[in-house]
């Protein structure tokens, strides 16, 4: 059972949060222009590293917001906790 | 049988004041207050307590806690009875009730007991070697075989009559085991001020010192123990938790343990209190104090009763009073046994020493010699005898090599032999924080390596066994995690004076040669509970296993319910023996939570019956139980399913609904519909991102149905949503999709477009709707409301307005989800039931009728109405719904640009489409495939299924929607749906049967 600080209720167990992916996945601006390769990309293609994960994670049973964690999948250390649209203050690392 | 003939006359932590009887297999015995059934049984001179799980040979007590692998127990009777109960742990209670689980017919007569004969028939790999035979033999002969004769006990068939907790709790420091290292950690962490938790196992703290004759501070260590815990008690911060088994170690110090609080009463009188409390912690810091497991040695037949650990025997000596035997042979490779000699002796029992070492300890040798014990040295056992009970057992001396046997084997007669194979760590809540376990040659077992989690092992646990070194390294156990938790104290604690203890090493030695070279190893046991023997290790390295992980399930030694508590280790080193490589080479197994067996009673704690999820009901439900409503649950709704009226089946009452639904009126409680309000400058673009039909240009006062995509372009919800005003909005999602509904709203929301201003709230539960159907609707809604025109010009189809009705403030929508004219009413929640009641009584001259769920999906299946969850399934996109008109080509929207994949175009894709069967009165089940051709069996190309199947009053036949490869091309085609036993013929339409141009509704 994690324990993630929500940027706005403070630390809180795994069981009342969501996870949401990974993180900075950015919507094409102009879908219809993108390849059928680039749109499956977006749309399928995930990173999973093995070691530290930008991730996105939402307060479902609290303040039903959305943020980003920074949580390696070895140690399960979540490093960093950030605002959605915040760039990384750390940078994933780790087998792909 | 109430004499206790082997019990001591004095000492031991027992009330000889209490008797307490109770029954063992049907036969009554008395114990004392404080004795386990264990210690019970033992006192009476009982030592076979099982039989063995593959060969059933009969088993003995071997230890005196945790790690018992062979005396299990069914506790209890009725409805609280529990399996695989340790009669080490099990305290005694009046009345108690136990049985011996791994018996057939009885524990000295067991039929199964002639599979010792057939032993060459299970060897290593058995399941894996019978698992290749056909199923049929497997499912027919072998597993219910081997389910009675394993006997691994049953669970009571009968509701829970007791009541368990759960605890959710914090601290700064959770110290796990209140042996020597543990009370001191706890009081040296206490004083700090910082909050502590010390829970353990047993029913009283002190550990294995509560087993032993040591002194602290010149007086018996039990007057120390007693001390400690005043101390811990004086301090506010510090909680002391008895009976509780830290079980699993989880991420981020998340730690669970189980209180038993109640298993030592009597069943039922336990008062207020629950049987057992789950407690979760969160701790800071974690002092892992668990202290170690004695290891067996390994030699022929050391598996017989009146076999046990040295540890043990010591135990039932000093903490039960039970005097074990009445001539022990004490076999060891390290000092630990020889207080154990002297303790046996010392009750009066005849004792000898065989030591593997050649040199024994010296003073430790001295003190027993003056007892007259006899010691073999560079001796070791060859094999006991004896079959109920050990009575013999051949020693020899060692030869240089320690391969073999020198000299002429000896005979010694005993009725216990007290084996002692060095200690383990008790690493199991180490290795699940995910600590890895190293093997140190030095003490020759596995010890915690480098901590991962906020956590440090202390005393035994840490392989640290001098009693002098666990108080130490406890206290600075305790005072460095309270100050890691932000917890200091200046000074320090004084150190306890202990008798010195300078300890020999151990011999790394595991397992005596066969008497001659070459003779099999089949009964030099190693898993107890598994019946997994040297044999079989050997035997699977031969086979080219080489990771412990490997052999560990093609023995499957360690994998029984005491995780192999006694048996890894030694496994492990036969193994690396075997293969000719350090331990530390062979690797080690993962320890799992828990660490001894939770029932589930403890897990699901009070969350069961009607509190196991909540139930929701409309404000008219209490209208619908008086009216005899069978229930459906949606999601967590209770919705009325039908009404049947006196001696209606269910057929009846749907056919009588769904009739009046079309010919006078029928109302439904449509509360349970999701209700989301959506509100902002920017509602109406981001209704459009999220719909694939535009809504920015739907006017205030009118409504459109909208269906929503996933971004892979498959239909995820549907719904109707209303304008209520230019930045306000209203939209209704299915009764199950609600709150997912909300979560992607909110999800894209947040995290894609948070520049759109826009807000959501559900308010579901703040309207009661009911929706009236029918020719008459509108004439009996006139009847009640006010201040609206509910005409078809002022009021059309997909619009709606604002009035009172039976004058309540009152939102009428003109949506139709069954194809007739209606008008679903929303009012605040509290006028739900008033609402309806008016109706219900004013409608009775027009015939209304309450219809239910099930009306409902018949009449909308007649409109060819999807029900998105069920004609969806998450493969389907709007085109292949026949719904392609409603994406709109004018603007994005969320899975839009996967619509226009190669795949989401091809022609082959399943599509709605009707099936009428040609017998009118056969209604298809739901799922049924559709197949390309008919074949005597399966496999048949399967081309499409049922997704919707009714029988519609209305039509007079039955109906069906399905999703059909090509489907739109289809019309017209004959297709085939095999069954079981017969086959049903359908003719191909599409999914609309009944009022296609859509008249009604719009009247
Ligand atoms: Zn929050």
């Amino acid at each position: 059972m994690l324990l993630i600080h929500c940027p706005w209720c403070g630390p809180r167990n795994e069981d009342e949060f969501s996870y949401g992916g990974e993180a900075h996945i950015v919507r094409p601006a102009a879908p219809e222009a993108e390849s059928d390769a680039q749109w499956a990309d977006y749309l399928f293609m995930r990173t999973n590293r093995k070691g530290l994960n930008l991730e996105r994670w939402v307060h479902t049973h609290g303040c039903g917001r959305w943020f980003n964690v920074a949580r390696d999948t070895v140690t399960h250390r979540i490093e960093a906790v950030y605002g959605m649209g915040e760039a990384p203050p750390v940078q994933s690392r780790g087998g792909g | 049988m109430n004499e206790q003939r082997f019990r001591l006359f004095a000492g031991g932590r027992i009330d000889r004041e209490r008797a307490v009887r109770f029954d063992f297999d049907g036969e009554r015995y008395t114990g004392f207050a404080g004795d386990t059934v264990a210690s019970a049984l033992l006192a009476h001179g009982v030592h076979l307590v099982g039989r063995s799980f593959k060969y059933h040979r009969p088993r003995g007590i071997l230890s005196a806690g945790a790690e018992e692998p062979n005396a299990l127990l069914q506790v209890g009777r009725g409805a609280y009875t529990l399996p695989n109960q340790r009669a080490t742990q099990v305290e005694l209670y009046a009345g108690l009730s136990a049985t011996s689980q791994n018996r057939w017919p009885s524990l000295r007569f067991d039929a199964g007991a002639v599979s010792s004969l057939l032993s060459p028939l299970f060897p290593a790999g058995f399941y894996y070697k019978t698992f290749m035979w056909p199923p049929s033999f497997w499912l027919r002969h072998y597993e219910p075989l081997i389910r009675r004769a394993a006997g691994l006990g049953r669970s009571p068939t009968e509701p829970d009559p007791d009541r368990y907790e759960k605890m959710h709790v914090h601290c700064d420091v959770l110290v796990v085991g209140a042996g020597a290292a543990g009370l001191a950690a706890a009081l040296s962490a206490g004083r700090t001020g910082a909050r502590v938790m010390l829970a353990d196992e047993q029913s009283e703290p002190g550990g294995w010192l509560l087993g032993s004759k040591t002194a602290i501070d010149d007086a018996p260590a039990v007057e120390w123990i007693a001390s400690a815990l005043e101390d811990l008690r004086s301090m506010p911060e510090v909680r002391v938790l008895p009976r509780t088994t830290v079980t699993g170690y989880y991420d981020h110090n998340y730690l669970v343990a189980l209180e038993r609080v109640g298993d030592h009463l009597p069943p039922g009188t336990g008062g207020a209190r629950p049987r057992q409390r789950l407690w979760k912690i969160r701790a800071r810091q974690v002092v892992l104090a668990t202290g170690a497991h004695e290891r067996p040695l390994v030699f022929r037949n050391n598996d017989r009763p009146g076999i046990m650990l040295a540890g043990a025997a010591r135990q039932y000596v000093n903490r039960y009073a039970v005097r074990p035997g009445e001539s022990a042979v004490v076999v060891t490779n390290n000092d630990s046994a020889y207080p154990a000699a002297i303790d046996l002796s010392d009750c009066g029992m005849q004792v000898h020493i065989v030591d593997v070492r050649s040199r024994p300890p010296e003073a430790m040798a001295a003190a027993a010699r003056q007892r007259s014990i006899e010691i073999f040295a560079g001796h070791a056992l060859v094999a006991a005898h004896g079959h109920a009970r050990v009575r013999e057992v051949t020693l020899a001396s060692l030869d240089a090599a320690r391969t073999g046997y020198t000299g002429t084997p000896r005979r010694l007669s005993c009725d216990l032999v007290a084996m002692s194979g060095g200690l383990n760590p008790a690493v199991h809540l180490f290795s699940q924080s995910r600590g890895r376990i190293v093997y140190s040659p030095e003490r020759g077992c596995f010890v915690p390596g480098e901590s991962v989690q906020a956590e440090r092992s202390a005393g035994a646990a840490n392989g640290t066994f001098p009693l002098a070194y666990c108080l130490s390294e406890g206290r600075e156990a305790g005072k460095a995690a309270a100050a890691a938790a932000g917890f200091r104290k200046r000074g320090g604690l004084r150190s306890p004076k202990v008798e010195g203890e300078r300890e020999q090493p151990a011999e790394a030695w595991w397992i005596s040669p066969p008497s001659r070279a070459g003779a099999p190893l089949n009964k030099h046991f190693v898993d107890f509970q598994n019946d997994v023997s040297a044999a079989d290790i050997a035997l699977a390295a031969r086979e080219g296993y080489r990771s412990v992980e490997h052999v560990k399930r093609y023995t499957t030694t360690g994998m029984g319910t005491d995780q192999g508590k006694t048996s890894n280790t030694n496994a492990i080193a036969i193994i690396s023996q075997t293969l000719g490589v350090d331990p530390s080479q062979v690797g080690v197994t993962t320890f799992r939570p828990p660490y001894t067996p939770l029932t589930f009673g403890a897990l699901a704690g009070r969350d069961i019956g009607e509190l196991a999820d909540p139930v929701r009901t409309t404000p008219m439900h209490d209208w619908h139980l008086a009216h005899g409503a069978a229930f459906e649950d949606v999601g967590q709704w209770k919705r009325p399913w039908y009404y049947p009226a006196a001696g209606e089946s269910m057929q009846d009452a749907v056919d009588r609904e769904c009739l009046a639904a079309r010919n006078a009126i029928g109302i439904l409680d449509a509360t349970t519909l999701g209700k989301i309000d959506i509100q902002g400058a920017d509602a109406a673009e981001f209704l459009d991102r999220i719909y694939t039909n535009g809504f920015r240009k739907l006017a205030p006062g009118r409504c459109r149905y909208g269906l929503m995509c996933g971004e892979d372009g498959m239909v995820f919800d549907d719904g109707v949503t209303a304008r209520l005003a230019d930045r306000h909005f209203l939209m209704s999602t299915t009764t199950g999709g609600a709150a997912r509904v909300l979560a992607w709203l909110e999800e894209w929301s947040q995290t894609e477009w948070p520049e759109l201003e826009v807000y959501f709230n559900s308010v579901t539960e703040q309207y009661a709707v009911a929706s009236i159907s029918g020719p008459f609707a509108r004439a009996l809604l006139e009847e009640l409301a006010t201040g609206i025109d509910l005409g078809p010009e002022a009021l059309p189809f997909m619009s709606w307005g604002e009035g009172r009705v039976a004058g309540i403030p009152a939102r009428i929508v003109r949506v139709s989800f069954t194809g007739e004219s209606s008008f679903e009413i929303n009012v605040p929640s509290d006028y739900g039931l008033y609402l309806w009641t008016t109706l219900m009584r004013a409608g009775a001259r027009y015939g209304i009728t309450p219809f239910g769920t099930e009306a409902m999906h018949v009449l909308r299946a007649e409109k060819g109405f999807i029900i998105a969850g069920q004609d969806t399934d998450g493969t389907v996109t709007p085109d292949d719904l026949g719904l392609g008109r409603m994406v709109s080509r004018h603007k994005d929207f969320i899975g839009k640009r996967s619509l226009a994949r190669p795949d989401c175009r091809r022609a082959d894709r399943k599509q709605l489409v009707g099936l009428l069967t040609e017998d009118p009165q056969t209604v298809l089940p739901e799922g049924a495939q559709i197949v390309d051709r008919v074949l005597p069996r399966p496999p048949m190309k399967m081309i499409g299924h049922v997704t919707s199947s009714y029988f519609s009053a209305n039509l007079g036949r039955s109906i069906a929607l399905a999703l059909l490869r090509g489907g739109r091309e289809r019309h017209g085609e004959r297709v085939v749906l095999p069954l079981p036993k017969r086959r049903v013929a359908a003719t191909v339409t599409a999914p609309v049967f009944y009022d296609e141009q859509g008249e009604r509704l719009r009247a």
